[in-house]
């Protein structure tokens, strides 16, 4: 007699999902969504800030007198009035003369990198990117069946010698470099000035593609951020930013600027795989970015995140143990932290669970699963106070962690995830 | 007048599900199940989480009756239970005495080995005794009296987290740690060799019926979280593949165990099925899974019976049973 696994249809999965699987750490952040828990975890941006009595009305009459187009299919590019707007949106961060007609509009950035995978990679194909880097990538290359490289960072960003090892060891397999230059997920470093134009033509120099991912380039508490690097470079550039964390995540609305020939097979990518984007949402966009003060609105955020990330590094500076080290954005939405010798923050969990408080493990942010000793937190939705509060529970769950360690004289292993990936390691985007 | 067997269309019945255990994401599949087979069986269901609403919730529009889909933490600790018998408000499964027992393992593997009941040697301890006594002292003895292979698992605590299998000296202080993440206390076990098993008890008015033993064979050999609730990744034969005369074996020591532990309505023991071919208790839950890969909603298939059915008629004694008086 044969018995049953509960899923009959096994032997038919396509082979790019079948390491997914279910994981006691996602099980974890389940119970992060209850309220007795100090979130760290998530990425969620401070949508209450937003002016939703106008948005309402704003949307009211997006249906009412717009409706029969903003309820209606539309292009697959995306409309040409918010294509536009988005040429003037990313003049602003210095990328001038873009066409709109070299702009796709995607649901939310992720969609922008998804097209990205499947116009340009083939089962084998090296991406390089940053050591760590956004999980949600992760997610898109292993779909992609692609390997991931990583390629180390420091306090200025990608370290341009390892680059240029990593592309000389990848042998011509690379495809591209995958980047978040500008207060990166999840470590918050930025690449320096003088990096921008090192790595560009490193990559210029091995007609490596780059993608340039710059979802948080607006939200920049001290100064401007440095000029992206498809403002220094057209050629061999695509850049991929989204609405997500300058107005809001919920509407799903992001982009692609990419070289016109790229453009087109992006286009139909995307037709392929969504018809055409939410002409309501690519609707809400248009009109807030055209009736509504959407910069002030940008410094609002910017205000919100500069005082919590300045709670949030306080915190950290009272209250965490000796040997912990963190990094310092200048923008964006989160900390890097790296703890001390000995700790493993995925072993960890748990405990912080017990505690009330979670952070995301940094296994979360390499493909290979390593990263046991760092954790990422988020300061873009906590208060000041829920903030430190949920350092305080971490203080105490490391001090904790560290005491049963040194009684035990257990070493961290940094071993290979045995199944399943990244994302495993990581919450899903409802956690705020 | 209700009868084992006819429900009330009037019943009334919160599914609670959720809580702040390590087991919320399961708990909240059980209790998705659990709600859709009661409605299939016709009862009128609803379902929230156990959370500061709750009792004001209770007091407020108390139901017929509580099915506890809640895994680990109050679910199961006795807690939730003992705080439903002060509202009077009726619940399926054992009671909070028995809960308390069944969930704390050292302690119901106590009461078993008291009763003649096989389960493998042990030693419980708490995080402090190792700083206390040197861990390596203690973790020499541990070797030195259960030798390897060992089982290490939070002492609370269900869904194979925490646990890890030791099969080399070396490997037991790692072992402890990711276990003390879990739980303050470790139950360091002797590992056996043998057949998994589950073997679910259900009282549909008839006094406890073990119903078919499930066998379980995890494909990459270890019965981890992901192992149990990733559809794909084990199989499961039920009734399990044993002859008659050991499945019987194996029913009576488990009906044994629901008995020692003074259970009621449903649980489900976990056991393993030695070399030897004799039954060794590995663990007895008072809120089995039941989730699209649990072995409770399994073994109420393999046992011809509908788990809606099964769900109802134990609803209908909990509400005739109904809670305690004030």
């Amino acid at each position: 007699m044969s018995g049953t696994t509960q899923d009959d249809y096994t032997d038919r999965y396509a082979r790019r999902v079948r390491g997914m699987t279910t994981s006691e750490i996602r099980a974890l952040f389940a119970v992060a969504s209850r309220p007795e828990v100090v979130s760290l975890a998530g990425g969620s941006p401070y949508i209450a800030a937003l002016p939703l009595d106008a948005v309402g009305e704003m949307l009211g009459r997006l249906a009412a007198e717009q409706g029969t187009t903003s309820l209606q299919y539309g292009i697959g590019q995306g409309t040409v009035d918010l294509r536009e707007r988005i040429c003037e949106v990313m003049s602003l961060s210095g990328i001038d003369g873009a066409s709109p007609d070299d702009v796709v509009v995607t649901v939310g950035g992720q969609q922008a990198i998804d097209l990205i995978g499947r116009v340009f990679l083939d089962p084998g194909d090296v991406v390089l990117a940053e050591a760590p880097t956004y999980v949600g990538a992760l997610g898109v290359f292993q779909a992609a069946q692609a390997q991931v490289r990583h390629v180390a960072m420091d306090e200025d960003g990608l370290v341009p010698a390892a680059l240029s090892e990593a592309i000389a060891a990848a042998g011509g397999r690379a495809k591209f470099l995958y980047t978040i230059p500008t207060y990166q997920n999840p470590a918050g470093v930025t690449l320096s000035e003088e990096r921008r134009e090192e790595i560009l033509d490193i990559c210029a120099a091995a007609g490596l593609l780059v993608v340039e991912d710059d979802p948080y380039g607006m939200l920049s508490f001290e100064g401007d951020a440095p000029r992206p690097l498809r403002a220094r470079r057209r050629a061999g550039v695509l850049y991929v930013s989204t609405f997500s964390k300058t107005f809001a995540p919920g509407l799903r609305v992001g982009w692609v600027l990419a070289p016109h020939a790229v453009r087109e097979k992006l286009v139909m990518a995307s037709e392929a795989a969504i018809l055409c984007p939410s002409a309501f949402a690519q609707g809400a966009v248009t009109q807030y970015l055209t009736t509504m003060p959407w910069r002030e609105q940008i410094k609002v955020y910017r205000e919100i995140y500069r005082e919590r990330r300045d709670a949030l590094l306080l915190a950290l500076a009272d209250l965490m143990p000796a040997g912990t080290t963190w990094t310092h954005p200048r923008g964006g939405l989160f900390v890097w932290a790296t703890l001390p010798e000995g700790l493993d923050a995925k072993a960890m969990m748990p405990r912080a669970i017990a505690a009330r408080v979670a952070y995301v493990p940094g296994t979360g942010f390499y493909a290979d699963g390593t990263g046991r000793r760092h954790m990422r937190l988020n300061f873009s939705y906590a208060d000041p106070a829920r903030l430190r509060e949920g350092v305080r529970r971490l203080a105490g769950v490391m001090e904790q962690e560290l005491a049963m360690r040194a009684v035990f004289g257990a070493s961290v292993v940094d071993a290979p995830r045995r199944r399943g990936p990244a994302a495993a390691d990581a919450p899903g985007p409802d956690l705020a | 007048m209700i009868s084992a067997t006819g429900t009330p269309p009037d019943l009334d019945v919160l599914v609670l599900a959720g809580g702040l255990s390590y087991e919320r994401d399961v708990s909240l599949r059980s209790g998705r199940r659990v709600l859709d087979a009661l409605r299939g069986a016709g009862v009128d269901a609803t379902m929230r989480d156990a959370d500061a609403t709750l009792l004001p919730y209770l007091q407020a529009q108390p139901p017929s009756a509580i099915v506890i889909a809640l895994h680990g933490g109050i679910g199961e600790d006795g807690s939730l239970r003992g705080l439903l018998d002060l509202c009077g408000v009726p619940y399926v499964g054992g009671d909070a005495r028995a809960a308390r027992l069944a969930w704390d393992k050292p302690s119901a593997k106590s009461v078993l080995r008291d009763r003649g009941i096989p389960t493998p040697d042990w030693v419980a301890l708490p995080n402090d005794r190792f700083s206390e006594l040197g861990a390596v002292a203690v973790l020499d003895r541990i070797i030195e009296r259960l030798g390897v292979p060992l089982m290490v698992k939070p002492a609370q605590g269900g869904s194979g987290l925490g646990a890890a299998v030791v099969r080399e000296a070396t490997a037991l202080p790692a072992a402890m740690v990711g276990c003390f993440a879990y739980d303050s206390t470790a139950l360091v076990e002797r590992y056996v060799d043998g057949t998994d098993l589950a073997v679910s008890i259900v009282d549909l008015g008839d006094g406890p019926l073990a119903l078919p033993a499930v066998e379980i064979v995890p494909r990459d050999g270890v019965y981890d979280y992901a192992a149990r609730y990733t559809a794909g990744l084990t199989t499961w034969h039920a009734p399990a593949r044993l002859p008659a005369s050991v499945a019987e074996a194996v029913a009576t020591t488990a009906l044994a165990a629901h008995a020692a532990l003074s259970l009621r309505d449903l649980s489900r023991v976990d056991l393993i099925l030695d070399e030897a071919g004799e039954p060794q208790i590995l663990g007895v839950n008072v809120s089995p899974g039941m989730t699209e890969t649990s072995l409770l909603p399994l073994a109420v298939q393999a046992a011809g019976l509908d788990f809606g059915k099964v769900l109802a008629d134990l609803v209908s004694r909990a509400v005739a049973r109904g809670g305690l008086p004030e």
